[in-house]
C-alpha cells in the first residue's frame, strides 16, 4: 500500500468510529430494552436477552407510555397544520398587498423572531392561569398560529415563486382574494410548507420546557414530560423498563429519519446557505 | 402594486391577534413582573428595583452564567473542531471519500432525538456502578475503578458538554458541508496545480470562505446554548447537582419560578439572560464580521 492509500485508510477508520459513536448509545439502549435488571446490572453485553415482553408490561404497569405518544401527536399534528396555514395566509398578505404599516409590523415580527422563548415564559404560564387554559392542550397548540420564522421563509419564498400577472388573471376572472389564495398561492407554497413543516413537527416532538409548565396531569403529559416523570417514579428501579421507555419514544422518530433523512438533510443546508 | 390594499389586513390578522396575545403580552407581562415581589397569587407587589440589585450579588446567578458557558464553550469547540475536520476530509479532492450521504445521516441522528430522552438514556448509561459507560471502559481495560461522572463537578460539566457534542457536530458538518459545496471548485483544483498541501489548501481556502457560515453557526449555537435546560434538568436531580455545577441559567430561572414561586425574581433572571444573549450575539456578529471585512 502507498502512503496515501494508508491515509485513506485511517480518514476511513475514523469515519467508522465516528458513525459507531454517533449510533452506538441508541444500540445499547435497544440493548437493554430486552435485558431484565439483573442481566443489565451484572455487565455490558452487545447480545440482546429475552426480557423484552416482561420489561414492556412492568413499564405499562405504572406508566401507559401510548398515551403520551398519542398526546404528543395530537400536539405536533396540530401545531404543523395550524403554523403552516396560517403562516402561509400571513406570508401572502405581506407579500401581494400594499398597506399601511406594512414594513415596520414585517420588521418587528423579524425583532421578535430574535427573542429566546424563555423571556415570557413566566407571563406565559400568568396569561393561562388567567384564561384558564392550564393542563390543557391550548397553550401547546393556538401560539402556533404565529411562527414568525416559518412567515419570513414563506414570504421570502413567495417573492420569487409568485408572479403577479398569475394574480391579475385569477382576479379577471373574478375570483376572490381568499380564493386566489387558497387554489393559486397555496399550491405554489406548499414545497416550502412542507420544508418548514418537517421542523416544526420535530421541534413541537422534542418541546420540553412549555408542557412542562402547563401540564399537570399525568394522562395529559407529552413524551419528553412523561419521560422526566418516568425517571421520578419506581419504574426507575427497573432498568430494562427504564430503557424501553426511552425506546418507545427514541425509535419512531428514528424510523421517520431512515425515510425523509434526504430530504432533512437538503432542507437544512438549503436553509443556512441562503441566510 | 402601488395602490394601498387594505385586504392585506384580513390577512395578517390571526396572526397578530395571537402573536399580541401569546407573544408580546407575556413578554410585557414578565417584565411588569421584574419590579414585583410576585409569588403566584394575589396582587404583585411593587418593589422597584430590588430584583435587579439582587441579580447583581446573587452568586448562584454567577455560577449559573459561568457554568453555561463552561459547558457551551468545551462543546462549541469540540463540535466545530469535528465538523470542520470532517468538512476537510471531505471536500478534499485527493481524498474523493465516498458515503457523504451515509455519513452526514448517521452523525445527524442523535440531533433528532428528544433531548429529554437522550437526557434519561445517559443519566442511566453513566450510572456509578451499574451504567453501561462504565462497566464498557472496565472490560475493555480503559479504567481500573468506576468512574462517578454525574456526582463530581468537572466530569459531570464535562459529560454534558461531550453528550451536546455528541447531539450537534453532525448538525455543524452539515451546515458547514453546504458552505464547502458553495466554494467554487476551480479554487481547489487550481491549489492542487499550484502544489498547495491539504493543510495550505484548508487554511488559504475553505477556512476564509466558511467564516460567514461558521458565524451563522456560532450565533445559532450560542443563542440555544444559553438556554440549555433539558439535559442538565432531566440528567441528575433538576436543581444543578452535583454541588450546583450543572446549574444553568434557564434551569435556575424554572427552579425559582415553578420550585419556590419567586415569579417576580425568575421574571428578572429571564430579562437579565435576554440582555445577555443579545450582548454576546451582538459581540460575535462584530467581531467575526471585522474580520472577515479586513481581510
Amino acid at each position: 500500500m502507498t502512503r496515501k492509500q494508508y491515509i485513506k485508510l485511517i480518514v476511513y477508520v475514523f469515519l467508522a468510529l465516528l458513525a459507531v459513536i454517533s449510533a452506538l448509545p441508541f444500540y445499547m439502549m435497544i440493548v437493554n430494552a430486552t435485558r431484565d435488571t439483573k442481566e443489565i446490572l451484572s455487565g455490558f453485553s452487545f447480545i440482546p436477552g429475552s426480557s423484552l415482553v416482561e420489561n414492556y408490561e412492568t413499564m405499562m404497569d405504572y406508566v401507559n407510555i401510548w398515551l403520551g405518544f398519542k398526546n404528543s401527536l395530537i400536539v405536533s399534528v396540530s401545531v404543523t397544520v395550524l403554523s403552516g396555514y396560517f403562516s402561509a395566509l400571513t406570508a401572502f398578505g405581506f407579500a401581494v398587498y400594499n398597506f399601511k404599516g406594512k414594513n415596520p409590523l414585517f420588521i418587528f415580527m423579524l425583532l421578535m423572531m430574535m427573542v429566546p422563548g424563555q423571556l415570557g415564559l413566566i407571563g406565559f404560564y400568568e396569561l393561562n392561569k388567567f384564561i384558564g387554559t392550564l393542563d390543557t392542550f391550548i397553550p401547546l397548540i393556538v401560539p402556533a398560529i404565529a411562527s414568525p420564522f416559518v412567515v419570513f421563509f414563506l414570504r421570502q419564498y413567495l417573492a420569487t415563486t409568485l408572479h403577479p400577472t398569475l394574480l391579475e388573471a385569477a382576479r379577471m376572472d373574478g375570483a376572490s382574494e381568499l380564493k386566489i389564495f387558497h387554489t393559486i398561492a397555496l399550491p405554489i407554497m406548499m414545497p416550502a410548507v412542507a420544508t418548514m413543516s418537517i421542523f416544526t413537527f420535530i421541534g413541537s416532538w422534542n418541546n420540553y420546557i412549555v408542557p412542562l409548565v402547563v401540564l399537570f396531569s399525568p394522562e395529559k403529559f407529552t413524551l419528553p414530560v412523561l419521560m422526566g416523570f418516568l425517571k421520578g417514579s419506581q419504574v426507575a428501579q427497573n432498568l430494562g423498563s427504564m430503557y424501553i421507555g426511552i425506546a418507545i419514544s427514541v425509535v419512531p422518530i428514528m424510523v421517520a429519519f431512515l425515510f425523509f433523512s434526504k430530504y432533512i438533510i437538503s432542507s437544512i443546508s438549503a436553509g443556512s446557505v441562503k441566510e | 402594486m402601488k395602490k394601498l390594499d387594505y385586504k392585506g389586513y384580513f390577512f395578517i390578522a390571526p396572526f397578530f391577534a395571537i402573536f399580541l396575545v401569546f407573544n408580546i403580552y407575556p413578554v410585557l407581562l414578565t417584565f411588569y413582573y421584574t419590579f414585583t415581589s410576585y409569588e403566584g397569587y394575589g396582587t404583585p407587589e411593587f418593589i422597584g428595583l430590588t430584583n435587579y440589585i439582587r441579580i447583581f450579588s446573587d452568586t448562584y446567578f454567577y455560577e449559573a452564567f459561568f457554568n453555561t458557558w463552561k459547558i457551551w464553550g468545551l462543546n462549541f469547540a469540540l463540535q466545530l473542531g469535528i465538523a470542520l475536520l470532517l468538512a476537510a476530509l471531505f471536500s478534499d479532492l485527493r481524498f474523493k471519500i465516498k458515503g457523504l450521504g451515509f455519513f452526514r445521516a448517521i452523525f445527524y441522528l442523535p440531533n433528532l432525538i428528544t433531548i429529554s430522552s437522550v437526557a434519561i438514556l445517559f443519566s442511566i448509561m453513566l450510572d456509578w456502578r451499574h451504567g453501561s459507560v462504565n462497566m464498557f471502559l472496565q472490560q475493555i481495560g480503559i479504567i481500573s475503578e468506576p468512574i462517578n461522572w454525574l456526582n463530581q463537578p468537572v466530569t459531570a460539566q464535562v459529560s454534558v458538554a461531550l453528550i451536546l457534542t455528541w447531539m450537534w457536530f453532525g448538525y455543524t458538518f452539515i451546515v458547514l458541508m453546504a458552505g464547502v459545496s458553495g466554494i467554487p471548485g476551480e479554487l481547489y483544483e487550481a491549489a492542487l496545480i499550484d502544489g498547495a498541501n491539504r493543510w495550505q489548501t484548508f487554511v488559504h481556502i475553505t477556512l476564509p470562505l466558511l467564516k460567514p457560515i461558521m458565524l451563522y453557526v456560532m450565533i445559532t449555537s450560542l443563542i440555544g446554548g444559553l438556554q440549555l435546560f433539558d439535559l442538565p434538568m432531566l440528567i441528575t436531580d433538576g436543581l444543578g447537582a452535583p454541588e450546583g455545577s450543572l446549574n444553568t441559567m434557564v434551569l435556575y430561572l424554572y427552579n425559582q419560578a415553578f420550585r419556590y414561586n419567586n415569579y417576580g425574581y425568575a421574571a428578572t433572571i429571564a430579562y437579565a439572560l435576554f440582555l445577555i444573549t443579545v450582548i454576546f450575539s451582538a459581540i460575535t456578529f462584530k467581531s467575526m464580521y471585522r474580520k472577515s471585512v479586513k481581510e
